[in-house]
């Protein structure tokens, strides 16, 4: 009785330890697996970041963002810049402080698409629905297109020759971090106010929920997972182009969380998985991969309208009896 | 002095148009105010404007004594003034008890950090706000239903529902927007009993808007009527039934026939 209680008071922890542990165990295994597969793995755990957090902004909060791949180009711009200029001291030194050099990189990068978040999610205090979904798309359009013109950045040619310093630790660690910190944010007293803002912001505010707060603090926590998963892509491919980023890799993202379920973080950590698989099982029918995807999307919204493993329904509210 | 509510020459205009005009009325503590008048009046704007999701064109709002200019309804509601609406708006994808506990934001200690730490005094404040909510939701007889889906819940509750969830963020001032709004006369005397129930337990103060006659002279110690957004009468239930003006403007045949 006692040990149980003590194992439910400290369950969050012990996922996060839990998913932690896996992430070691992963990059242990990696150099038995084929290169193919770790592939595989590392976009699969690179999509769950980006998902997880898109999750909490357009699942959770309800505030439909289309800019999730300008976040990703903010962070993965960043951190590529500080490695390149870090890459002539760096290559001579030993290779733990490479790793710290693209950690603080990473943290560098997540943190300037915060900064980005944050500007995103001031507008969106006054604007809903359509229109916040237009503004968040034109706002990473807009970073998309400033890196094409900025030389120093690579314009449209990109950034090539990034050191590969991503690995299967990286990549699952910061998944599983993501995980914890969306899932544990929203299981909590103050947590429930996201799922308010989403189900009625008229109410939320009356009951003395500071909806502006949620709304920007989802936005900069969104934003700033997709920043680190912009960082690992970069120093995965090694090599990164704006257009990369552009508005198909967001709706990629929409996908994976529409797919999986709007707020519930195991079915869009799922759906994620699952996207990446696809992608690589439908390459040989590159051509008809898309028709496949909308095929699904299609259907899922006809049989399944709430995402594979989401329990959020827009119910019709009942209309009082006259 | 010792008004809990007091607004001073309220006005509001939409473009051309004076919803509510130099309106002066108060509520003292643990008093039972209505607020009547016919489709149209303003009653609705009134409650916007004190709850703050209006702006007044001009006048004065004070709530123990604290200005309501310009605050936010979030703040509004962490002075003291809870509020239902007239359609329901429950949180439709949460619990019944998410539904109250989230009504206690606006008191709690920690916020994002404490939720991501989850240490001891997090982990203390949620036991608290669970047995609190519980508790709350034991009152009104809504304990076994505190993990169904809130819209889930039949009519009647989810009205009772959006009072317990106005209760939890520690009010000192309910306003109740047409509660009776699709009840049966049944259910009716079952609200009547709930409204002095919540007043006599909580000791708060009632603001009620309502159109049902019978719930307001049932509940209300005072009366205010609003007609074209001028306060034509108040008093209690007994002087306004018999006010000339009222029965004009408002009560008509349904009056005299009382």
């Amino acid at each position: 009785m006692r040990k149980s209680d003590a194992v439910k008071k400290h369950i969050a922890h012990l996922a996060l330890a839990a998913g932690l542990a896996a992430s070691v165990a992963l990059y242990a295994i990696a150099p038995q697996l084929d290169d193919y597969a770790v592939n595989i793995l590392m976009l699969a755990g690179i999509n769950i970041i980006l998902a997880v957090s898109l999750n909490l902004v357009n699942g959770h909060t309800g505030q439909f963002s289309l800019g999730h791949a300008g976040f990703m180009a903010a962070g993965a711009y960043t951190s590529s810049i500080i490695t390149l200029s870090l890459a002539p001291v760096l290559a001579s030194a030993p290779a733990w402080q490479a790793q710290v050099a693209f950690f603080a990189a990473l943290l560098a990068g997540g943190l300037f698409a915060s900064f980005c978040g944050f500007l995103v999610g001031v507008p969106s205090l006054r604007l809903r629905g359509d229109y916040l979904a237009i503004v968040t798309l034109g706002f990473g359009e807009i970073i998309r297109v400033v890196i094409q013109n900025t030389d120093a950045l690579g314009g449209a040619r990109g950034l090539e020759g990034i050191p590969p310093y991503t690995n299967l630790l990286w990549t699952f660690g910061i998944a599983t971090v993501a995980i914890y910190v969306v899932a544990s944010l929203v299981n909590s007293t103050y947590g429930r106010g996201f799922i308010s803002v989403r189900d009625d912001e008229i109410a939320a505010e009356a009951m003395g929920i500071n909806t502006t707060k949620y709304k920007v603090a989802a936005f900069v926590i969104g934003a700033f997972f997709a920043g680190l998963a912009g960082g690992l892509y970069a120093h995965f491919i090694s090599y990164i182009a704006p257009e990369g980023f552009n508005f198909l890799k967001s709706v990629d993202v929409v996908v994976m969380v529409i797919l999986g379920g709007m707020g519930s973080t195991p079915g869009v950590a799922a759906a994620a998985v699952l996207l990446t698989l696809m992608n690589e099982l439908l390459r040989d029918f590159e051509q008809y991969r898309m028709i496949v995807f909308a095929l699904l999307l299609i259907v899922l919204m006809i049989v399944r309208p709430q995402g594979l493993l989401g329990n959020f329904q827009r119910r019709k509210r009942k209309a009082p009896q006259p | 002095m010792s008004d809990l509510l007091k607004l001073e020459r309220v006005t509001m205009e939409f473009g051309g148009l004076r919803a509510v005009g130099d309106l002066d009325f108060h509520i003292a503590p643990e008093e039972m105010v209505g607020l009547i008048g016919p489709n149209g009046a303003g009653k609705t704007t009134v409650f916007n404007i004190i709850t703050g999701v209006y702006k007044p064109t001009c006048g004065a709002i004070h709530f123990n004594g604290v200005s309501l200019h310009d605050k936010k309804a979030n703040r509004i509601t962490a002075l003291g003034i809870a509020r239902t609406f007239q359609n329901i708006r429950l949180f439709g994808s949460l619990s019944v008890f998410d539904n109250v506990r989230t009504a206690m934001n606006g008191r709690l200690r920690h916020g994002i950090i404490h939720s991501l730490t989850r240490g001891p005094a997090f982990r203390a404040e949620e036991e608290r706000i669970r047995s609190e909510v519980l508790a709350l939701l034991d009152i009104f007889g809504l304990k076994d239903d505190a993990d169904r889906q809130a819209t889930d819940l039949p009519y009647g509750d989810q009205r009772r529902l959006e009072i317990v969830r106005a209760l939890a963020t520690g009010p000192q001032l309910l306003l109740l927007d047409e509660p009776a709004a699709g009840m049966n006369p049944t259910e009716k005397v079952r609200l009547m009993e709930l409204i002095h129930f919540v007043q006599e337990k909580f000791r708060i103060a009632v603001l009620l808007v309502e159109h049902d006659m019978r719930v307001v002279m049932g509940v209300c110690q005072r009366i205010v009527v609003l007609d074209h957004g001028q306060k034509i009468a108040e008093g209690t239930p007994q002087a306004i039934q018999r006010d000339p003006k009222v029965i004009e403007a408002y009560l008509g045949e349904e009056a005299q026939h009382a």
